[in-house]
């Protein structure tokens, strides 16, 4: 949860939620209202400091009156709206969705989702055994970070990180269209070529392990990746004077990887290249 | 923004295709030689990404001079315009007609889409493959609907080289001004420079159709010799009878001359508009009853009222001109025989919602609607008709004209505007609504070509004279673009309320019909026992179908009915633009699932059928846009209304 700053009080909405009358704040979105309310949407693309581009579609909800589905993490609630978030139509499209994500792409590394694919009785297999998919080899050019396309959903999350609403770096964009878009760097280069200035921020918005820490896919590979082995130690970032938050994850005593805090005011979760890839002096035991 | 370019620089001819657009760069920072006063200031900032919008025009540019896009010229456009390369990548990659890849200087696109396939695309595309082999400097690629259905099989030559200036019909006006005069304002910047590609080669275009192998041939391998393509009249079956409203002139008038034009009533709704003032206008319109003739139906007059209140400014309005529905040529023949009226209902449109500027959104596979309007615009122009001080009424408006670059998707509304904005062709999420924030985030109002142009008979007739044209709920007159299986295909001006069976025995419809498309391939399929459902928005909703864009594409029984609904399922995967998940992914699950049951009917159909029915339902429910929510309605119909499996 990001810390919301205290602010001019906003109104308060009424509107219906699964039957039930719920008030939110104004400027808030259905998913908001629903979490506050204690009920469970599935995201993929909604992240707690990106603004969503509502691309994957497993969070839609039924709005009475509107012609389509909604998505419930970037539609504002408005009063009098009335919203079902568990008909029988908002989850045979959350169902079907996620039987084309899983039937083409690899989420095997996908926080969560195993758990909708029960609960909402998908079957990736049904589209028989040629359903095309995106099978790529995963590029590893530099050391630092690997994109693995196979299990990429075209979230958009490491376009906007990268872009206008976090780094200002622009190294990614999406090429190409339909089923053949892919996340690209310029000229589709290896990422040492282009505009990347390999902050991780793009890793650290990554829903599905498609961009990941070398060290874990390296790890992943090798089958020695074992979260619940792993600690986490928030501690401040020695190199500059920002003070950015970084965790350490730590498994065998080796930082396998760095994240941030995204409720941390300052940063969001955003670091640069050494807080998030600079820890090798800590473990040069030599 | 970390912007960062790559060592491949543009060659002289990229350099020059881009300078021709945006003038010469005036600083080390945008791609000139480095002065000393370059080491002492940045230049571009600010003031260079405010050009955004010129990277689609800037493409073009490139691609029209050597045939693709070098990382050299990409890199040099992204230079010019401060627009970062991997989003400037993802731009070039999006469209059809751009390559990033080196590809001969000439593309001869072949339509494969539906009137063209029944009309042997087929045999064209493999007879022009094996006649122009490697080393013939033509690379042949099939393409979705051009447009050119009532013409089928049909083709597009696009040379790159030099530009050429764009040759004007014999008639343009040359005598003096007699409306007060305006400076021509420039498109972009002054001082284009026109450099010659050292082979001498110039750009060129030719529009082929109906094609034979014999003349695709001859046409791509000279494209600036091939005939002429018959008269926009040509195309329509009615043209010159009494009675008709918005295809009154077609045929009739000089496209290229605005004297002609006047001289057949041009002008006059304009200045019966300025006589009215904006909310007079908007009112006739609302009062007529106009609904947006695109596929969507709605009311004109309540978009052009929510525009025109809206507080923010500037306005825009922008006249959607992506033809590209499957079936669908009508603005097509509208703008290519009767280019001023669409100037004079845009100029109406935008003194309306108070806009000082439109844009008129092309699809790019029309190049002769373009040389037409591009006059057309230019001579309203000279004549102030357009410019600062439009009919010296103190009301400021321009057009602007953008090229589209193949890509279906850019007929939806919204991303509509990512392509002028120099963004993705990706549609938006909406709410916000275009009147309220659309292009450049700006209030906007978008209509179709035929909505506009129904403006000029709703303001010299009057609404009510207007309004009694057609049905009470369908309001004016309808053009319809019949093809396929039908003696006289074309487009054809009907008031609402005619029936189908009417408009198919005026186009000849052949025997033993089969089927009839209605909408396009976004639309639906109805049986030949349904021909008299009669040609309204409500009549053909409580028929359990849809008028769409207008589309009527007869098929009789030779035509293979799976085939043709493989062809909507490949033409709605092609043209998904990928962003969101139901569409991106559903599209080619139905394609497999076509492709399974190609062959088959009955039960072996049955499990495929209820797959396609769930994949359906989800993209209809949760695709962000019009593209996904309607990919499955052909399909749907044939199965539900002609039983095409069983």
């Amino acid at each position: 949860m990001t810390v919301t700053p205290l602010g001019i009080p906003r109104r308060l909405l009424e509107f219906t939620l699964d039957g039930e009358p719920v008030r939110a704040p104004e400027g808030s979105t259905i998913l908001d209202a629903c979490r506050s309310a204690g009920k469970d949407v599935p995201t993929l693309c909604q992240g707690d400091t990106l603004t969503p581009k509502n691309a994957c579609r497993v969070c839609v909800v039924e709005v009475e009156g509107a012609r389509t589905l909604v998505p419930a993490c970037s539609r504002k609630a408005e009063a009098g709206m009335e919203v079902r978030t568990d008909s029988e139509r908002a989850r045979h499209s959350r169902k079907v969705v996620l039987e084309l994500l899983a039937s083409s792409v690899d989420l095997s590394a996908t926080p969560q989702v195993a758990e909708w694919i029960k609960e909402y009785e998908a079957k990736p297999d049904r589209f028989g055994p040629d359903a095309a998919r995106v099978d790529e080899e995963p590029r590893v050019d530099n050391d630092l970070y690997v994109r693995d396309y196979d299990k990429c959903i075209l979230c958009y999350k490491c376009v906007d990180a990268c872009g206008d609403q976090w780094q200002n770096t622009f190294a990614i964009s999406v090429s190409g269209r339909g089923f053949d878009a892919r996340i690209a760097v310029e000229h589709d280069a290896p990422l040492t070529d282009s505009a990347c200035v390999y902050c991780g921020n793009c890793i650290e918005v990554c829903p599905t392990g498609a961009l990941s820490f070398k060290s874990e896919f390296d790890m992943r590979a090798a089958g020695t990746w074992d979260e619940s082995a792993q600690t986490e130690t928030t501690t401040v970032c020695a190199y500059c004077g920002v003070g950015c938050n970084l965790t350490l994850h730590v498994q065998d005593n080796e930082i396998v990887k760095v994240t941030s805090p995204h409720d941390n005011p300052v940063t969001h979760g955003n670091l640069c290249i050494k807080g998030r890839f600079g820890y090798q002096h800590v473990q040069n035991r030599g | 923004m970390d912007l960062r370019f790559g060592d491949s620089k543009p060659t002289d001819e990229e350099r020059a295709a881009v300078d021709a657009l945006l003038g010469p760069p005036e600083s080390s920072w945008e791609g000139a030689d480095r002065s000393d006063a370059d080491l002492r200031w940045a230049r571009g900032g600010r003031a260079a990404r405010e050009r955004r919008d010129l990277l689609l025009p800037g493409l073009h540019a490139v691609n029209d001079r050597v045939g693709w896009i070098s990382e050299g010229a990409l890199d040099y456009l992204c230079r010019r315009l401060t627009v970062p390369p991997a989003e400037a990548y993802g731009v070039a990659t999006f469209y059809s007609m751009f390559s990033v890849k080196p590809r001969p200087a000439t593309v001869l696109h072949v339509c494969t889409d539906l009137a063209c396939a029944g009309a042997g695309a087929a045999e064209l595309c493999t007879g022009a493959e094996a006649r122009l082999g490697l080393g013939s400097g033509v690379s042949v690629e099939r393409s979705p609907c051009l447009g050119l259905c009532e013409r089928a099989p049909a083709a597009l030559v696009v040379r790159a080289g030099a530009p050429t200036e764009p040759s004007l019909a014999p008639s343009a006006p040359t005598r003096p001004v007699d409306l007060g005069a305006a400076p021509p304002l420039p498109l972009h910047r002054p001082g284009r420079p026109r450099p010659q590609t050292p082979d001498g080669l110039k750009a060129a275009t030719a529009v082929v159709a109906p094609a034979t192998v014999d003349t695709v041939v001859l046409a791509a391998t000279a494209p600036e010799t091939a005939p002429a393509e018959p008269s926009a009249a040509a195309a329509v079956p009615q043209a010159g009878h009494e009675g008709l409203v918005l295809l009154s002139r077609v045929g009739v008038v000089d496209p290229a001359s605005l004297d002609d034009y006047r001289a057949h009533g041009g002008y006059t709704a304009l200045r019966r508009a300025f006589d009215l003032g904006p909310a007079g206008v908007i009112r006739e319109v609302t009062d007529a009853g106009l609904v947006g003739r695109g596929g969507a139906a709605f009311p004109t007059g309540r978009k052009w009222q929510a525009t025109a209140s809206q507080p923010d400014h500037p306005h825009y309005l922008v006249c959607n001109a992506d033809e590209s529905e499957p079936g669908t040529f009508k603005d097509r023949v509208v703008m290519e025989g009767d280019p001023y009226a669409l100037v004079e209902a845009m100029t109406i449109a935008g003194y309306a919602v108070g806009a000082r500027k439109g844009y008129l959104y092309l699809r790019g596979e029309y190049p002769r609607a373009l040389a037409r309007l591009t006059h057309a615009i230019g001579q309203a122009r000279a004549r102030g008709l357009l410019g600062d001080d439009v009919l010296g009424q103190g009301y400021a408006f321009d057009i602007e004209v953008r090229r589209g670059a193949g890509a279906y998707i850019c007929g939806e509304e919204t991303a509509l505007f990512n392509s002028i904005e120099g963004y993705r062709g990706e549609p938006r999420s909406k709410p916000p609504f275009p009147v309220e924030k659309g292009l450049f985030g700006k209030p906007t109002a978008e209509n179709n070509v035929e909505t506009l142009v129904n403006v000029l008979p709703i303001l010299t007739r009057g609404a009510e004279a207007y309004a009694a044209i057609g049905t009470e709920k369908s309001t004016g007159p309808k053009l319809f673009c019949v093809s396929g299986s039908v003696e006289r295909p074309g487009v054809y001006e009907l008031p609402f309320g005619a029936t189908l069976g009417e408009l198919l025995t005026l186009a000849g419809v052949r025997k033993r019909l089969r089927a009839v498309l209605l909408g396009g391939a976004a639309g639906g399929f109805v049986r030949p026992d349904e021909l008299d459902i009669p040609l309204t928005f409500e009549g053909t909703r409580e028929a359990g179908t849809t008028l769409g864009s207008g589309v009527v594409m007869a098929f009789d029984d030779t035509v293979p009915l799976p085939r043709l609904l493989l062809r909507i399922a490949e033409f709605f995967r092609d043209e998904s633009c990928g962003q969101c998940v139901p569409c991106r992914v559903g599209t080619v699950r139905q394609e497999e699932a076509l492709h399974r049951i190609a062959e088959r009917t009955g039960a072996a159909a049955a499990g495929d059928i209820a797959l396609l029915r769930e994949v359906g339902r989800a993209m209809r429910d949760a695709s962000i846009c019009g593209l996904g929510q309607t990919a499955w309605n052909a399909v749907e119909s044939a199965i539900d209304r002609l039983g095409a499996y069983e």
